[in-house]
């Protein structure tokens, strides 16, 4: 594999396997089996989990069946975000499959936002992908694209058609040669130990001096700490998309080959595990 | 490195010779006879002996010899055409009253002054004093004879000189011819085409007017007033379309409304920033110099539209004093991806650098020269050294030169010219430095002052992303492949590659049993569309058209396309999987928009799908979005590779858009474009409107094509005005493309798809075969009928020919050969696995000139240099046998055969003149194994009988059929032709791809033909096959 359009295949088709079983608190009529599925990283959680519902919902009464939610050790995992990002942030290091508990009650509505259907993740993805272009071309190409141009960019997600996706994305990552780069690089830092749901701010991939800005340089202005200094011990592990990538790499080619399909850079930082 | 082709030509001379009733024809001739010995007037005594090569920088190549070929036909052995008396037509036929005859010898000479100075010799006119500035130009004037340029030098005292006779057979020119001027000149700029711009002592400006085609001298000067009447002008620098000019308190202006028809323009406009130095160079891309910190200015956004451009952009041009030039190409790349919005290109290398050419030391005067890129021109004038500024001191009294002697100069144009090579299609900023010797004057890290900068050599295509080009898809390819090319290796990316690789194992691999989360749905996209139906009539019948596609878990995918018609109103559907189609044509036509699928079985049938799309748009949209994205090439050279079994041929298509293409089984590839810009495979594929992100970015470079279309103007001739546009009702339109049957206005003509951009205005062509008058109008008694070049009494109608330049960007595995533009090339085919070290590689240069390619190798195919091979005609087509044997066409339809081609001696020796069959000029030839068939020009395909190893010449030419367009003889003697009527495939009966069956090593004709994939080709080469199966075959279409 030598080719950067390879590496976009890969993001897409990349798959966690998961074992979602039923939080043994819920009411069931008989014993519910765990159940077993291939997760896309890029994906969200609601619009990969309708076999996850129909399962559990085979053994509970329907009126003991509210909004589902889902739980990994404790955390309630957020529906927003990538299911690649809440996993490296979450369970990366750990043995898989990813155990999910899935919950039918007590919604968390302090830690989760309510999803009633799949037009609310739409108008989620769309939203951030319009807020991505914002950031990048000051939302020209979002904005020159048609109503059918956005819903290809939905569809493709939400069937899982790379190609289909990625004839309208392509147009999302352009930009003037001239200019090195998009305006601002989308991205978002999210942290393991903070409250803060993560950091976004301004960040252009090219210095006014004309150099191009690594995923070094994103970091020691955003988040010095997630940095090893000379002679430390590693600390935390800088994760895309499961992998990391060295900090010299250019941030506009991550833009361009490892943004999620939302077109923004999502990047975990996690304490290196300790064993 | 490159070499520049200087022009080899014969000259000749004429033996004449008297009959006379005692001794036949002697050489004893009347007392009022021409001289024996004589040039081809017979006016002028021309002794073999007294010959002399015009200058040192000409040498002889082989010796005097007798010319067998008259105006394409062989003549008797000998060469001797016979006429009743000097001076009248000679035929190659003695008859009974042929009273005199005359035959040419002829000798070739070759400039061999390339690609360093050579001196101009003073004798031929004595000067007054020394030259202070000179400018080159006048190359793009139209259809001027080839290889002429405008030289125009002031002298010390201010006077002007005009340079005549530069052509390509003499490019230095002939004399130094003063120009009178109203006062004292001390610079002047000559663009590429017909402007001519001087500057006065007092700070006016003068322009040369009536220069034209038939008078690069031009006739008047006319005299522009300074920019600002308080301070005079200093310095003004022409392009093809645009004048700048500096006044002495360095405040930069631009000429408005300059063109041919006006030369003076109309007013100055102010531009912002200040400059000492100015220059255009080509396409009207700006430089200069600042006048504070003395860097090198470039002028961004200048574009056709916008010729005054937007703003000054700094570049940084390192002065290597270390002589690492390695270094200099790396950071002139550097700067071009930096600073240059879009590609920089540097078609040719010599005149990347402003040189300056002072006299001797201590003299004081200097002078300087610019060079147009593409002409094969070097002059020094006077008995200067070749010396190379970097910097005055600013201020100082006595300017520091630093001298670099003609070999660092030499060497330095070498490793510049490597420099198109490690770039990705685009490279290189017009600035290099020269050495300077003196070093301690400078500190390590201080910049450069700059004095003079010359844009001669570079060509600036500016792509403004988002704006120009149309289609979206284009530019995101570049920019994607710029971004990511110069870093291919870092270890970054390999660390990703390798990290996600692993990922994958980790997270994927044991889990394959897991159900997927999002099951495989398939995606129909529906159309309307109309569909060559397949019976009788045939005519287009409106469907539905559908695609389906589906992809499996790991991203392949596959679809099925259906059409779906009605038959004697039953509904019916046909249909074509994806992955079996071959091959998708698109086939341009006036009223439709149409497009072929062939699938293995409907090329046997000869019969693809052709389907036509409502708009242009929408075509695009099908082919190359939603049809299989592995077969995306839209402007395409067509990789096939084909079985031996006849008829079911697999092929890949990569990008790019070539005329021609030519191919060895060592997987050696040559192409050429429209342009005739050479090109050779780099082994990437994909490319073009790749889709499906399914190609490969190494190796895909960007490529550009630039061709003409042409429209006529009408007029006829009446009584009252003369010829007028107004025509008779029954008349074609006033403007129409040649056929006269459609209307093309200036205003309205598009370039041939959306995907094409001018690039130029519309101008008189006056290369029409035929030949025109001065204005380009040719004559005839009616229309249509077959034009003149001069009005003759029965003449009532002209026309004249209009041409206009568009330009292609797409991407394909396809790298510039620099400089020199080809019209043919063939390739050695040797065969598969043979060790050759260097691949004999001929080629035909556009001019006319033949040229034999130095250092072609499996590793570079580019090769290295080009040779010279002397003629005295212009040719057009070319090939070389598996065994080395050449052979070529000349432009008037005439054979030869070179002789000696060796390894050794890959040039060979000398030309063989080989008759043409009867009354037939011929167009094409191609040679494989041991076979040579050739093309004429009326579609027949000729055989050579008798070629043996003995007697490579063979001994006549045998008919084998007609209707050829283009024949590829591969290296097992099979053929394959591209022929027009061929039956059977129905609507496409032009173009079609034939192969001759029967060849056998003792039947080397074969018995017939095979008829196969039908349609529209333009060119087809075998000669990449040399294993029984299967071979591999080269073809493109337009």
């Amino acid at each position: 594999m030598a080719d950067d359009k390879d590496v976009l295949r890969d993001v897409w088709f990349g798959r966690i396997p998961t074992c979602f079983t039923l939080n043994p608190d819920e009411v069931t009529e008989r014993e519910a089996e765990a159940y077993y599925l291939l997760l896309p990283r890029v994906s969200y959680l609601p619009v990969v989990t309708d076999k996850v519902k129909k399962h559990f919902q085979k053994v509970m009464r329907a009126e003991d069946v509210e909004e589902m939610w889902f739980e990994y050790e404790g955390t309630p995992l957020k529906w927003h975000y990538p299911i690649g990002v809440l996993f490296d942030l979450h369970a990366s290091n750990t043995v898989l499959p990813w155990n999910i508990t899935v919950h039918f009650k007590n919604f968390p509505d302090r830690d989760l936002l309510h999803c009633s259907s799949n037009s609310v993740v739409e108008a989620h993805f769309m939203s951030s992908i319009k807020e991505a272009d914002a950031l990048k071309h000051k939302s020209q190409v979002v904005n020159d694209m048609q109503k059918k141009d956005h819903k290809q960019l939905w569809m493709g997600l939400q069937n899982d058609k790379f190609d289909q996706f990625w004839a309208m994305n392509r147009k999302l990552m352009e930009y003037p040669t001239e200019d090195g780069g998009f305006r601002y690089i989308p991205f978002r830092i999210y942290q393991t130990l903070s409250d803060r749901p993560f950091i976004q701010k301004l960040f252009r991939p090219v210095s006014p001096e004309g150099n191009a800005h690594t995923l070094g340089d994103l970091l020691k202005e955003m988040y010095p700490d997630a940095l090893t200094n000379d002679g430390e011990v590693k600390r935390y592990q800088i994760l895309i998309h499961g992998i990391e990538p060295l900090l010299e790499t250019p941030l506009q080619w991550l833009s361009e080959h490892l943004s999620h399909p939302d077109n923004f850079l999502h990047i975990c930082v996690v304490p290196v595990p300790t064993d | 490195n490159q070499l520049f082709i200087y022009p080899t030509f014969g000259n000749e001379f004429m033996a004449g010779c008297r009959w006379n009733p005692v001794d036949g024809f002697s050489d004893r001739l009347l007392p009022s006879d021409r001289w024996q010995w004589s040039d081809i007037s017979g006016l002028e005594h021309r002794p073999l002996d007294g010959f002399q090569l015009p200058s040192g920088s000409w040498e002889w190549e082989g010796d005097w010899h007798v010319d067998e070929n008259h105006e394409g036909e062989p003549t008797e052995k000998d060469g001797w055409t016979y006429a009743m008396d000097f001076p009248a037509t000679y035929t190659k036929d003695k008859k009974w009253n042929s009273c005199v005859r005359r035959r040419r010898w002829l000798r070739y000479r070759r400039y061999k002054a390339m690609d360093n100075w050579a001196k101009i010799p003073s004798q031929q006119t004595t000067l007054p004093d020394p030259f202070s500035d000179i400018s080159c130009g006048g190359w793009e004037v139209s259809d001027e004879p080839r290889g002429r340029l405008s030289l125009w030098a002031i002298s010390i005292q201010g006077k002007v000189w005009f340079r005549e006779e530069i052509s390509h057979h003499n490019p230095e020119g002939s004399a130094w011819v003063e120009v009178p001027v109203p006062g004292e000149v001390v610079q002047i700029s000559c663009g590429p085409g017909d402007l001519v711009w001087a500057v006065l002592w007092e700070g006016q400006l003068l322009v040369r007017e009536g220069i034209g085609r038939d008078c690069l001298k031009g006739t008047s000067w006319a005299v522009v007033e300074s920019p600002n009447p308080e301070v005079g002008a200093i310095h003004v620098a022409v392009g093809m379309n645009v004048v700048w000019a500096l006044t002495k308190d360095n405040k930069v202006w631009f000429r408005r409304g300059v063109d041919s028809h006006n030369p003076c323009g109309s007013g100055w406009i102010s531009m912002v920033g200040e400059m000492i130095m100015i220059n255009v160079g080509l396409n009207d891309q700006v430089w200069a110099i600042g006048c504070e910190d003395r860097a090198v200015y470039f002028r961004q956004g200048v574009t056709f539209s916008e010729l005054s451009g937007k703003t000054w952009k700094a570049i940084n041009v390192p002065r290597d004093g270390d002589r690492s030039h390695s270094s200099a190409s790396a950071n002139s790349l550097h700067s071009a991806g930096c600073f240059f919005s879009g590609e920089v290109r540097a078609p040719s290398v010599v005149s990347d650098t402003e040189s300056d050419v002072e006299n001797p030391p201590g003299d004081g005067a200097m002078s300087n020269v610019t060079f147009p890129n593409e002409d094969h021109f070097e002059v020094a004038p006077g008995d200067g050294e070749v010396d190379a500024v970097t910097s005055t001191q600013a201020g100082g009294p006595d300017p520091q030169w630093s001298n670099v002697d003609l070999e660092e100069a030499q060497i330095q144009h070498g490793q510049m010219g490597a420099v198109p090579d490690c770039a990705d299609s685009c490279s290189l900023s017009s600035v290099a430095t020269y050495t300077l010797t003196m070093e301690d004057q400078f500190g390590a890290d201080e910049h450069p002052l700059w004095a003079w900068v010359s844009g001669g050599g570079c060509s600036v295509f500016n792509l403004c992303f988002f704006t120009c080009l149309p289609p979206a898809v284009l530019q995101s390819v570049q920019s994607m492949s710029l971004s990511v090319s110069p870093a291919q290796t870092a270890a970054w990316r390999k660390q990703i590659f390798q990290q996600l690789s692993e990922r994958s194992k980790r997270e994927m691999d044991d889990f394959k049993h897991y159900e997927q989360a999002i099951e495989k749905s398939v995606w129909v996209k529906k159309g309307a569309m109309q569909w060559w139906r397949d019976w009788k009539p045939h005519k287009w019948v409106d469907v539905h058209f559908a695609l389906e596609q589906f992809s499996g878990a790991d991203g392949n995918k596959d679809g099925i396309l259906f059409v779906y018609y009605n038959y004697h109103d039953e509904k019916k559907y046909l249909h074509a999987f994806i992955n079996e189609v071959t091959i998708l044509v698109p086939v341009l036509n006036d009223s439709k928009h149409t497009f072929a699928v062939y699938t293995p079985e409907r090329t046997k049938q000869r019969w693809p799908i052709r389907l036509a799309a409502a708009t242009e748009l929408e075509m695009y949209d099908w082919v190359c979005i939603q049809l299989n994205p592995q077969l995306n090439a839209l402007f395409l050279t067509f990789y096939e590779c084909n079985d031996v079994i006849k008829d079911k041929m697999f092929w890949r298509q990569v990008g790019g858009h070539l005329r021609l293409v030519e191919c060895n089984s060592l997987g050696i590839v040559w192409g050429l474009g429209y342009d005739h810009t050479a090109w050779v495979y780099t082994g990437g594929y994909g490319g073009g409107f790749f889709q499906g992100l399914a190609s490969s970015t190494d190796n895909v470079y960007t490529q550009t094509d630039i061709k003409s279309v042409y429209i006529y103007e009408n007029q006829r001739w009446n009584p009252v005005t003369g010829y007028s546009n107004r025509g008779l009702p029954t008349d074609r339109y006033m403007w129409s493309d040649a056929s006269g049957l459609h209307e093309c206005t200036k205003t309205g003509t598009k370039p041939p798809s959306t995907h094409w951009t001018w690039v130029s205005d519309w101008v008189i062509d006056y290369s029409v075969s035929g030949g025109t008058d001065k204005e380009g109008w040719q004559y005839a008694a009616d229309f249509p009928a077959s034009y003149h070049g001069s009005k003759t009494m029965k003449d009532f109608v002209r026309r004249r020919r209009w041409s206009r330049k568009c330009k292609l960007t797409t991407t394909g595995p396809w790298q510039e050969v620099p400089p020199i533009a080809l019209s043919d090339v063939t390739i050695l085919p040797c065969a598969a696995q043979s060790s050759v070290d260097t691949v004999p590689l001929w080629a035909i240069s556009n001019k006319g000139d033949i040229l034999c390619r130095l250092g072609v190798t499996l590793l570079t195919p580019a090769g290295t240099s080009w040779l010279h091979v002397g003629t005295d005609q212009p040719f057009k087509s070319i090939s070389i046998s598996a065994g080395s044997q050449v052979w070529a066409i000349a432009r008037d339809g005439s054979a030869f055969y070179r002789g000696s081609v060796s390894p050794q001696n890959p040039a060979g020796d000398c030309w063989y003149h080989i008759p043409t069959p009867a009354k037939q000029k011929l167009k094409q030839v191609s040679v494989g194994r041991t076979s040579v068939y050739a093309v004429d020009e009326n579609g027949n395909l000729w055989y050579r009988q008798g070629v043996t190893p003995r007697y490579p010449q063979g001994s006549s030419w045998e008919h084998i059929s007609n209707n050829v367009r283009k024949v590829s003889v591969g290296p097992l003697d099979q053929v394959w032709i591209i022929a027009d009527k061929v039956q059977g495939s129905h609507s496409l009966s032009c173009g079609t791809v034939c192969h001759r069956l029967g060849v056998q090593p003792m039947e080397p004709k074969g018995q017939s033909w095979d008829y196969g994939i039908g349609g529209g080709w333009d060119h087809i080469t075998v000669r990449g096959n040399s294993m029984e199966p299967p071979h591999i075959c080269l073809s493109s279409r337009t």
